[in-house]
């Protein structure tokens, strides 16, 4: 064995770890916000993957146990979950789990190797191919009438026998949605966002778990496991993009503020565009994945044929990494052209 | 009067160790029955063995001289009979075995005549040579040969001199204890140094977590009659590196694949500054040096240790444990395994570390790499360690080339933070062999072209020459039968005889000239060097190809 012979104590596991403790608060605000059935979600994702990860593993020849313990299986179903919509049926969550890890992770090579966020193939197979039940969001539960127990959560996740009723009751359309929607009717920016979906800044109940996933992920900014150039250029993109559209037609184009406190905003800024194995790797390189994943969002948000656009900006720009880290290779030490710093 | 000091980018801080060796004081390790000294122990040509088998020999004197410019004299380290001169294993990363020269010490430690050089009255170029055979080489670990990093060049000047005192390795005090315990040598060592680059400025880096070693030499600088700045440069690895010292020290940068003189700046380790007092004031070559002996030992102290001092007899003398899982030379960022205890200690060896399963647990299977991109924000050299490892490891050289494979320190911080474990600095070693591998390859195929296309040439012009030599002489004949009167035929026919017998003399010594390989007359010194070190290596093979022969039984 060559040197070096000590290492630090870090591992892909620790690395994995952290990122599933800072989806922790966020998980709780969904419970708050939506109920407990995001719980159901989550389980059923985890176990999916797992069992997913492992049977490609054995077909592909790998030893189980180093990669099924690096809980990166885990962290793709969490982010999927936490995508979906909270009464999602159950073989929604797993045809999108499965998808995730066995065709986007898998069969591009499997862990280090997969060149698309999985989480956000297996969310983009689902929206393009089940749009009807991407859309089945509980309300948040400070505006609907009553909400479902974990129980009641689970049966409809199942498909079991539920008072087609009661499930009206609670469902609504999502913020974006009701923006999208109400456009569409010819409507103007300032008779949608009265309606009680629309919050301080996003919409009631979204804009806390946007909060959650924030505060998770300037934890994980904290712990260095993600760069601050991802998730600030993002952020900047989305704001900048939709300032700019706001300020020339305040009517037809939503507030930035709006768009910037989107769950899937701040989830995709923090967790999902920080993704090191699809996203850039250069510091100049992570501005600009980051950036033109926030401007694309607005993009596909506004012009698109879909409510949000988080899962297809970041795809799409997984599909330019190779070339922005190529352009983007930073001065070396020695190199030419720097002056001497403090 | 504190100095304005600069931050190098990345850098890792891994658990220091320095306690367990630095609280004991420098021991002159014992004698051993017999040193095996290694002719190459230097950057350049090995030295040219200069003793024979059963020839006695006196402490201090050369028994291998420098061959050529980069080069270094080597000598006994103590008195008594030469009784083998043979290839033997050597403290080197090929594990390959090197000649080495075997001494029988008697114990007597009889010195040759030796004394003071008056280094103010030689001429620079007279001294370098002097130091050169008193077989001085940078101590801190890549053991250049000292002479030359003492000239000037062609600027005839090196404004910054920079002694490194950082020793930023773990475990590793032997610089340490030397600051602490003969700061005065060193420094009068840096005097030297300083009056052969003609410096101006003279700055001591020294690592803020050495406070002793900072004390004393600060009370010996001020004893100087000229100015030495000892600066506390914060403890972060690899601190020590000459470039990051630089840096940190005067916010410069050396340019890629140039060298710190072209930036007028020099940089040499203590432990070379004490050695080169050492030659200077007391007449004495490169024959001992400080080594760490540390780790999984009872005793763990630096030590005096005659250069081809076998490395067993040193961890026996700090006391050996039940447990050991390995020896390293040097420390664990950087150093590499022993395959054999026997090998010596020779002029790079700055650390004995014997590695425990408790000390150096065993490392993790690698995963693949996830991209996460530590490395490079940890890589001193600003490179982007995950995409030289992927290059390496798809064999694309070329790009990793491109991405500055050669500019790698292999100071091994990528590997120390990889999530992954992967063991990137190998990747890397891996790569750069490869390519000088290439490259020989393709020197070899041009050369052999050249000799060909050089051959065809030759036969093609001789055919020609022939042709036209054959033209004239018929030419001559049939005008000398023409025009030659009938009396006068005689004589002209010595004479031609004579003319033919000068003529052919004169084409063979052409032929003999033509002969010689052309192509080897305007070869550049690196090239020469190169094909000495294979013609060494063929010898090398040659004579192990023959061994066999001579130890099987001849039939009867």
């Amino acid at each position: 064995m060559p040197a070096p012979f000590i290492l630090d104590r870090s591992s892909v596991t620790q690395v994995m770890a952290w990122v599933l403790a800072a989806l922790l608060p966020g998980v709780a605000a969904y419970v708050w916000v939506f109920g407990p059935g995001i719980l159901v979600t989550l389980s059923l994702a985890t176990v999916t993957a797992l069992a997913a990860e492992a049977a490609m593993l054995k077909a592909r020849g790998y030893p189980a146990k180093p990669f099924l313990t690096d809980l990166s299986a885990i962290v793709t179903a969490w982010l999927l979950a936490l995508s979906l919509p909270s009464l999602a049926p159950w073989w929604l969550i797993i045809t999108g789990t499965v998808f995730a890890i066995v065709v986007a992770k898998h069969l591009y090579g499997g862990l280090g190797q997969n060149i698309f966020n999985p989480a956000m193939v297996g969310y983009a197979v689902l929206i393009v191919s089940f749009p009807v039940q991407m859309t089945q969001w509980s309300g948040p539960v400070e505006l609907t009438p009553s909400s479902l127990s974990f129980a009641q959560s689970a049966t409809v996740i199942f498909g079991g026998e539920f008072p087609k009723a009661v499930l009206d009751a609670v469902t609504m359309a999502t913020p974006l949605d009701t923006l999208r929607t109400g456009l569409l009717q010819q409507l103007t920016i300032d008779e949608i966002m009265p309606k009680s979906i629309f919050g301080h800044y996003g919409g009631t109940g979204f804009e806390w778990l946007a909060a959650a996933f924030l505060i998770g992920g300037l934890l994980l900014w904290a712990l260095r496991i993600i760069s601050w150039q991802v998730p600030l250029a993002f952020l900047a993109g989305i704001w900048l993009a939709a300032g700019f559209l706001h300020f020339f037609d305040a009517g037809r184009f939503g507030a930035p503020w709006f768009h910037l406190f989107a769950p899937s905003v701040m989830l995709g800024a923090f967790f999902i565009a920080t993704d090191p194995v699809s996203g850039a790797t250069t510091p100049r390189g992570k501005l600009i994945f980051g950036f033109g994943a926030g401007l694309l969002t607005i993009v596909i948000r506004t012009w698109g044929g879909f409510p949000d656009g988080v899962a297809f900006a970041i795809l799409l720009m997984n599909l330019c990494v190779p070339l922005i880290d190529q352009y983007t290779q930073p001065r070396i030490y020695g190199g030419a052209g720097k002056e001497p710093r403090a | 009067m504190s100095r304005e000091l600069f931050k190098f980018k990345g850098g890792v801080h891994p658990p220091e160790h320095k306690s367990e060796s630095n609280t004991r004081p420098i021991a002159v390790a014992p004698i051993p029955n017999f040193l095996v000294i290694p002719v190459r122990q230097h950057i350049g040509n090995p030295a040219k063995p200069l003793v024979h088998v059963g020839q006695s020999v006196l402490k201090g004197q050369m028994i291998a001289a420098a061959d050529g410019y980069i080069s270094a004299a080597v000598h006994a380290p103590t008195s008594g009979v030469i009784s083998d001169i043979n290839l033997q294993a050597v403290p080197h990363v090929s594990g390959l075995p090197d000649l080495c020269i075997t001494l029988v010490t008697d114990g007597l430690e009889q010195w040759i005549d030796h004394g003071p050089i008056d280094y103010l009255a030689l001429p620079p170029a007279a001294l370098r040579m002097q130091l050169r055979d008193m077989g001085l080489a940078g101590l801190g670990g890549a053991v250049f040969p000292s002479a030359v990093k003492l000239d000037p060049g062609a600027a005839h000047t090196c404004p910054t001199l920079i002694i490194n005192g950082g020793e930023c390795e773990p475990w590793i005090t032997c610089d340490e204890m030397l600051m602490r315990e003969r700061a005065d040598d060193i420094l009068q060592g840096v005097a030297v140094m300083r009056h052969l680059l003609d410096s101006t400025e003279v700055l001591v880096g020294i690592e803020d977590n050495k406070p002793e070693a900072l004390a004393a030499m600060q009370a010996a600088a001020a004893k100087l009659d000229f100015k030495v700045e000892i600066v506390a440069v914060p403890a972060i690895y690899p601190g020590g590196g000459a470039k990051q010292l630089i840096q940190t020290l005067t916010g410069q940068e050396v340019p890629s694949g140039k060298l710190s003189t072209d930036i007028g700046i020099q940089v040499f380790n203590v432990g070379t500054a004490y050695a080169l007092a050492r030659a200077v004031h007391h007449g004495e070559p490169l024959i001992s040096r400080l080594v760490t002996v540390t780790g999984h030992v009872l005793r763990p102290q630096n030590f005096e240790v005659l250069i081809g001092t076998p490395m067993h007899t040193l961890i026996t003398h700090a006391g050996d444990r039940h447990g050991t899982t390995g020896v390293l030379m040097g420390g664990p960022m950087m150093g590499m395994p022993m395959p054999d205890l026997k090998v010596p200690v020779v002029k790079a060896t700055n650390c004995i570390l014997v590695k425990s399963r408790e000390l150096f647990p065993a490392l993790p299977k690698a995963l693949p790499c996830i991209r996460c991109t530590r490395c490079a924000d940890v890589c001193p050299a600003e490179l982007q360690p995950q995409e030289l490892f992927r290059f390496a490891k798809a064999g694309d050289f070329g790009r990793a080339q491109e991405y500055h494979l050669f500019d790698c320190i292999e100071c091994g911080c990528c590997s120390y933070v990889c999530p992954s474990h992967i063991p990137l600095v190998d990747f890397y070693r891996y790569a750069k062999s490869e390519i000088w591998a290439n490259e020989k390859e393709k020197r070899a195929a041009d050369l052999a072209r050249e000799r060909h296309e050089f051959r065809q040439f030759r036969l093609e012009r001789e055919k020609k020459e022939k042709a036209e030599k054959l033209a004239a002489k018929t030419q001559a004949k049939r005008a000398e039968l023409t025009t030659a009167p009938a009396g006068g035929a005689v004589a002209s026919e010595a004479d031609a005889k004579k003319a033919l017998i000068a003529a052919a003399l004169a084409r063979a010594q052409a032929k003999k000239v033509e002969a010689t390989p052309k192509n080897t007359d305007s070869l550049s010194a690196e090239t020469q060097r190169e094909i000495e070190e294979i013609e060494v290596r063929r010898a090398k093979i040659r004579e192990l190809a023959h061994q066999p022969l001579e130890t099987e039984e001849k039939p009867k």
